[in-house]
C-alpha cells in the first residue's frame, strides 16, 4: 500500500512538470518573466490580441461560368469543323444557372452527330434534346459539385499565398464547413484590414484580348451598341476602362470592344514585377509569361500585326496598344498607380488568380487596446473566483479542504498545460471556461467530501469511509461530467472563434478534472490516512 | 462546518408551489417573448453592424447621433458602452443597412460622419494605421535612414501604434502625447502630417444577412442536439422517463433563461448561446445528483412509497446540491462582477440559469417522476420504471 502509494505520488508530480513545461515551456525562456514565457507557449485568440475575422464567400457559380463559356466556344468550334449548323448557343440563365448551355436550331438530320460530338468533346455535359430543335446541355453534377469545391480549394490556395506575402503571422484560412463555400480567414495582429480585404477580394484575372474599333474606345454603351446597329458584333464584348493616352489620361470612364476569346490569360503568367517608368515616371508592372503562354502569345501577336490588344485586369482594360511586330513573353500594365497600389497589384498577380470572385459575408475586427482590457478583466475575474472557491473549501471541509485545494490547482495547471501543448487558442470566453472550469471541477470534490462525511455519520471507519466516498460518488461525477462535455463539443461543432475556445477550456478543463478529483485527491487521502494512527479522526 | 444537517423538508407536499412559480416565471418569459421585446437577438443573429467607438472625453450622444443623422443614416442606434468612466459609444446599424454587396459601407459611412472637423490635408492619427505611419515617415525621413528607411521606421510605426492603443486605450489626446514613447525628431514630423481627432474606433462586428440566418439555424440545431444528447445519455444510464424528466427540466430552464433575456431586453449574443448551452448540460448535474441517489436508495428501501424515496433522496443530497451549485455561482458571480463588458451577456445567463437550474432539480425534475409513476398506477399498471444499476436492470424487473 505504501509503497504503492510512493508511485503514485510519483506519478502525479511527474504530471505536475510535464504540464507545468507546457504553460512555461524550458527554463532558459523565463528571462523575460513567467507572464512572456507563458504567452509565448499559449496562443491568445483574436479577441484578447487583436486583429480581424472574415468569413467570404467563394461565388462558385463565377467558376461554372468561366468553364461553360471555354465549353461554348469549344463547341462553336467543332460544330463548325463538322459543318453543322446551329442557329445559336447561349446559357439561358448565366447568373443563377451557370451549368446549363441551350443549343438552338440544330437540323433533325444532324442530331446524332451533334450527340457524338458532345460526348467526345464535352464529357462533362449530359445533352437533353428539346423542341424545336434545341438542345440543353447539362453539366452532370458530379462534375459540377467538384468543380465547385476545386474552386474553393484554390481560392484558399491563393488567399494563403497573398496573406503569406503581406507578412502577416499566424493567419488561419480554411473553409468555414458551416455554410456553403465559404472560408474563414483570421488575420491576428492586422491594424489595417481594408487593405489586406482588398487584396484578398482582387480576383487578379488578367488576360489578353484582340481589341476591336481600330483600338478606339466608345465613349459609353449606347454609343457602342450603335455603332454596330444595335448588336455587338460575333465574339466580342464590351468592358469598361479609362481613357488611355491624350491629354485627360485615366480621367474619363470610356468603354472597349475587344475580343471574348483570350489570347493569353492569368494561369500563363509566370512573374509580375513593378517598376517605375524612366519615360514618365509613374509606377507600372511588367510581366513575363510561361513558356506556353509565351508561345501562344507570340503566335497571337504574330497573326495580328498591326491589330490592337487590350490587357484587361478583373474584366476592366488597363491597356491598349498597337501590335507593331510579334512579341515574345513579355507584357506591361500601366496605369495611375501609386507604389503602394503598384506593389499590391504585382503581389496579387504573382500569388495566382482567384478562380471565381468572392464576397465579404461577416467582418469582426477587434482592436489591441479592447484585447489588453478583457485580458486584464478576464484574469481578475479568474483570480477572484479562483480565490473564492480556495478559501471557501478551506473554511468549510478544513483538512480536507487542503486536499481540494492542491487538485484543484492541479486541475489548472493540467488545462493551461494542454492549452500550451496543443497550440488550442485562449479567447475570453475560453478565459471564462477556465473559471467554469474551477466553479465545476470543485463541485467533484464536495460531491465526495459530502459522501465521506456522510459515510462517517453512519459510523464508518475512515479509511473505509474514503473508499465508499470515493467508489460511490465517482458515477456520479461521470455522469454530471459527460453531460457537461456533450453540450460542449456540441459547442465546439457549431462555434467558431471565441466560442470555440471556451468548448476546448470546458472540454479538458472538466476531463483534467477527472484526474485531479478522483485520482489525486484520494492518493492525498490514502498518503494521509497512512500517517494516521488507528481510529483517529479525519479532517474532514 | 455543515450548513445542512439532516433536514426533513417535504419538498413533493410544495410541488404545487413550485409549478405554480415556474409557470409564472415561464408565462410571463413567454409573454414577454410573444408580445413584448421578442427574443432580442444579437447582431451575430440578426445581422447588422457595430461600431464601438472611444472618445478622450465624456461622448455627446446627442452630438453623434446628429452628426449621423447629417450623414444620412438616421436610424442609427448610439449608446453608451460599457462603465461611463470609458467614455465609449456603441453605434449600431441594422441588417437594412447592412448588405453583403459592400459590407463594410456602414462602418466607413460611421467613421466618416464622426470625423467631420478634420484639418484639411493632414490625417488622423487615433484611426491611422501603422503603415500608413511608416509610409508617411519614410517619405519624410526625419532620422535621415536613406536606404534604410523602411527598417528604421517600421518598428517606429509599431511602436506609435501600440502605445496609442496599449498605453492610452486607443485614444491620443495629441500628437505630444508620443513625446518618450518615440524620437522627438518623428514626433515633430508627424505634427506636420497628422492630427488627433477625439476618438477612436476600438471593434467592429459586421455580420451579414446570410451568416445571420445562418447562425440563427446553427443555434437552434445546437440546442436541440445537446438536449436529445442529455435524452440518449441519461435513458442510456437510467431509464427514459429519467432522460425525459431530465430534459423537460433543462428545457424549463433554457426557457426561464432566454425569458430573462426576453423581460430585460438584453440582446443575445453568441457568447450567450455558449452559456446557454453550458446551462443545458450543467443543469443536468444536480438533477444527476438526485436521480443517482433515488437509484441508490429504491434498492434500499424497496417497500417504501416512491414518493417518499424521493423525498428522502433530496434532503440527503441537498447540502451537495446547494454547496456545488453555490461553488459555481460564486464563480460565475465574480465572472458577472470583474468579468468586464464583453462577458456580461454571458455571466448574466449563467447567473440566472444556475439558480434556476439548482430550484428546477428539486423542484421539477423529482416531481415529474412520482408524478409519471402516480400516472402509471392509476391506469392500473404496475409501478415500475425503477431504476437499477443498467447490467441488473432485468432481474430486478422480473422480481417487481
Amino acid at each position: 500500500m505504501t509503497k504503492n502509494l510512493g508511485w503514485k505520488l510519483i506519478a502525479i508530480i511527474g504530471t505536475l512538470l510535464v504540464f507545468l513545461f507546457g504553460i512555461f515551456g524550458a527554463p532558459n525562456n523565463w528571462s523575460r518573466g513567467a507572464l512572456a514565457a507563458m504567452t509565448n507557449r499559449i496562443h491568445l485568440g483574436l479577441d484578447l490580441k487583436g486583429g480581424t475575422h472574415l468569413i467570404l464567400q467563394v461565388q462558385v457559380n463565377d467558376a461554372v461560368r468561366a468553364d461553360a463559356e471555354r465549353a461554348i466556344e469549344r463547341l462553336k468550334e467543332d460544330l463548325r469543323n463538322r459543318k453543322i449548323n446551329y442557329a445559336e448557343i447561349s446559357q439561358p440563365d448565366a447568373v443563377n444557372a451557370p451549368d446549363k448551355i441551350v443549343v438552338m436550331g440544330v437540323p433533325p438530320e444532324s442530331s446524332s452527330d451533334f450527340k457524338s460530338i458532345v460526348s467526345d468533346r464535352l464529357p462533362e455535359y449530359e445533352p437533353v434534346s428539346g423542341a424545336q430543335n434545341a438542345w440543353t446541355l447539362n453539366m452532370r453534377p458530379d462534375v459540377l459539385t467538384d468543380l465547385k469545391n476545386r474552386a474553393v480549394a484554390q481560392s484558399i490556395e491563393t488567399i494563403r499565398n497573398r496573406v503569406d506575402k503581406l507578412g502577416v503571422s499566424e493567419p488561419v484560412i480554411q473553409e468555414h464547413g458551416l455554410g456553403q463555400y465559404q472560408i474563414l480567414v483570421q488575420l491576428p495582429g492586422v491594424d489595417d484590414p481594408a487593405r489586406v480585404k482588398e487584396i484578398m477580394q482582387s480576383t487578379a484575372m488578367l488576360e489578353i484580348r484582340q481589341a476591336m474599333n481600330g483600338g478606339q474606345p466608345y465613349p459609353d454603351e449606347q454609343a457602342a451598341l450603335a455603332a454596330s446597329n444595335g448588336l455587338l458584333p460575333d465574339g466580342t464584348v464590351l468592358l469598361p476602362g479609362k481613357s488611355i493616352g491624350g491629354t485627360d489620361e485615366g480621367s474619363r470612364n470610356v468603354y472597349w470592344l475587344v475580343s471574348r476569346a483570350t489570347a493569353v490569360a492569368g494561369r500563363d503568367l509566370r512573374e509580375a514585377r513593378v517598376n517605375r517608368s524612366a519615360d514618365t515616371n509613374r509606377m507600372e508592372v511588367d510581366f513575363t509569361l510561361t513558356g506556353d503562354g509565351g508561345q501562344r502569345f507570340s503566335t497571337f501577336t504574330r497573326n495580328h500585326v498591326n491589330d490592337y490588344l487590350a490587357v484587361v485586369l478583373d474584366n476592366k482594360v488597363m491597356e491598349v496598344a498597337r501590335i507593331e511586330s510579334e512579341i515574345g513573353d513579355q507584357g506591361r500594365i500601366t496605369g495611375n498607380f501609386t507604389e503602394q497600389a503598384a506593389k499590391d497589384l504585382a503581389l496579387v498577380l504573382n500569388s495566382g488568380a482567384l478562380p471565381a470572385g468572392i464576397k465579404y459575408l461577416e467582418e469582426r475586427t477587434v482592436g489591441p487596446s479592447l484585447g489588453a482590457d478583457s485580458i486584464k478583466s478576464g484574469v481578475r475575474a479568474a483570480v477572484v473566483g479562483m480565490m473564492a472557491v480556495l478559501i471557501f473549501m478551506l473554511i468549510y471541509y478544513r483538512g480536507a479542504g487542503i486536499n481540494a485545494d492542491v487538485a484543484l490547482i492541479l486541475n489548472l495547471v493540467i488545462l493551461l498545460g494542454f492549452l500550451g501543448f496543443s497550440g488550442a487558442t485562449l479567447t475570453l470566453p475560453g478565459i471564462a471556461g477556465v473559471i467554469l472550469t474551477v466553479g465545476m471541477g470543485v463541485d467533484s470534490n464536495v460531491l465526495i467530501f459530502e459522501r465521506i462525511r456522510e459515510e462517517l455519520r453512519n459510523g464508518k471507519t475512515p479509511p473505509s469511509a474514503v473508499e465508499q466516498g470515493f467508489s460511490h460518488a465517482w458515477i456520479t461525477i461521470v455522469d454530471t461530467h459527460v453531460t457537461t462535455i456533450v453540450s460542449a463539443f456540441i459547442l465546439f461543432i457549431f462555434g467558431t472563434g471565441p466560442v470555440k475556445g471556451f468548448a476546448v477550456t470546458l472540454t479538458f478543463g472538466l476531463l483534467a478534472n477527472l484526474f485531479t478529483a478522483v485520482f489525486v485527491s484520494r492518493v492525498i487521502f490514502d498518503w494521509i490516512l497512512s500517517r494516521k494512527q488507528r481510529g483517529e479522526a479525519l479532517s474532514i | 462546518m455543515e450548513f445542512f444537517q439532516n433536514t426533513n423538508i417535504d419538498f413533493l407536499g410544495k410541488k404545487w408551489y413550485f409549478l405554480a412559480f415556474s409557470l409564472v416565471f415561464s408565462v410571463a418569459g413567454i409573454l414577454s417573448m410573444a408580445f413584448w421585446h421578442g427574443i432580442p437577438l444579437g447582431v451575430d443573429f440578426r445581422g447588422g453592424t457595430l461600431v464601438y467607438v472611444k472618445y478622450s472625453h465624456t461622448p455627446d450622444i446627442a452630438a453623434i447621433h446628429a452628426a449621423l443623422d447629417r450623414a444620412g443614416l438616421r436610424n442609427a442606434r448610439v449608446q453608451a458602452y460599457d462603465v461611463p468612466s470609458n467614455n465609449e459609444v456603441l453605434i449600431a446599424l441594422d441588417i437594412q443597412e447592412t448588405s453583403e454587396t459592400a459590407l463594410d459601407k456602414g462602418k466607413t459611412q460611421i467613421i466618416q460622419a464622426l470625423g467631420t472637423n478634420a484639418p484639411s490635408g493632414k490625417v488622423d492619427l487615433n484611426n491611422a494605421s501603422s503603415s500608413t505611419i511608416k509610409n508617411f515617415l519614410i517619405e519624410k525621413d526625419p532620422l535621415h535612414a536613406g536606404a534604410d528607411a523602411d527598417a528604421k521606421y517600421s518598428p517606429i510605426a509599431q511602436t506609435i501604434v501600440s502605445f496609442r492603443d496599449k498605453t492610452k486605450s486607443g485614444v491620443l489626446g495629441s500628437v505630444d502625447d508620443l513625446r518618450g514613447a518615440v524620437d522627438p525628431a518623428v514626433v515633430g514630423v508627424l505634427q506636420d502630417g497628422f492630427y488627433v481627432s477625439d476618438y477612436g474606433v476600438r471593434n467592429v462586428e459586421i455580420v451579414g444577412p446570410q451568416v445571420g440566418s445562418q447562425l440563427r439555424k446553427q443555434a437552434l440545431l445546437a440546442i436541440l442536439y445537446s438536449l436529445l444528447g442529455m435524452l440518449v445519455y441519461l435513458a442510456f444510464r437510467f431509464e427514459l422517463i429519467y432522460g425525459i424528466a431530465a430534459v423537460v427540466t433543462v428545457f424549463h430552464d433554457t426557457l426561464i433563461t432566454v425569458g430573462a433575456f426576453s423581460l430585460m431586453n438584453k440582446e443575445i449574443s453568441l457568447t450567450v448561446l455558449a452559456a446557454i448551452l453550458t446551462l443545458v448540460g450543467y443543469s443536468n448535474n444536480d438533477t444527476i445528483v438526485v436521480f443517482d441517489r433515488i437509484r441508490e436508495n429504491i434498492k434500499l428501501m424497496r417497500r417504501e412509497k416512491l414518493a417518499d424515496i424521493v423525498n428522502r433522496s433530496i434532503n440527503q443530497t441537498l447540502s451537495r446540491t446547494i454547496l456545488t451549485a453555490g461553488l459555481t455561482f460564486l464563480t460565475v458571480l465574480a465572472l458577472y462582477v470583474f468579468g468586464g463588458e464583453v462577458l456580461h451577456g454571458f455571466s448574466f445567463a449563467l447567473v440566472i440559469g444556475i439558480l434556476i437550474g439548482t430550484y428546477s432539480s428539486i423542484a421539477i425534475a423529482a416531481p415529474i417522476l412520482v408524478a409519471y409513476q402516480d400516472w402509471r398506477a392509476n391506469r392500473g399498471k404496475r409501478p415500475v420504471a425503477m431504476p437499477v444499476d443498467p447490467g441488473k436492470r432485468e432481474k430486478v424487473r422480473a422480481k417487481a
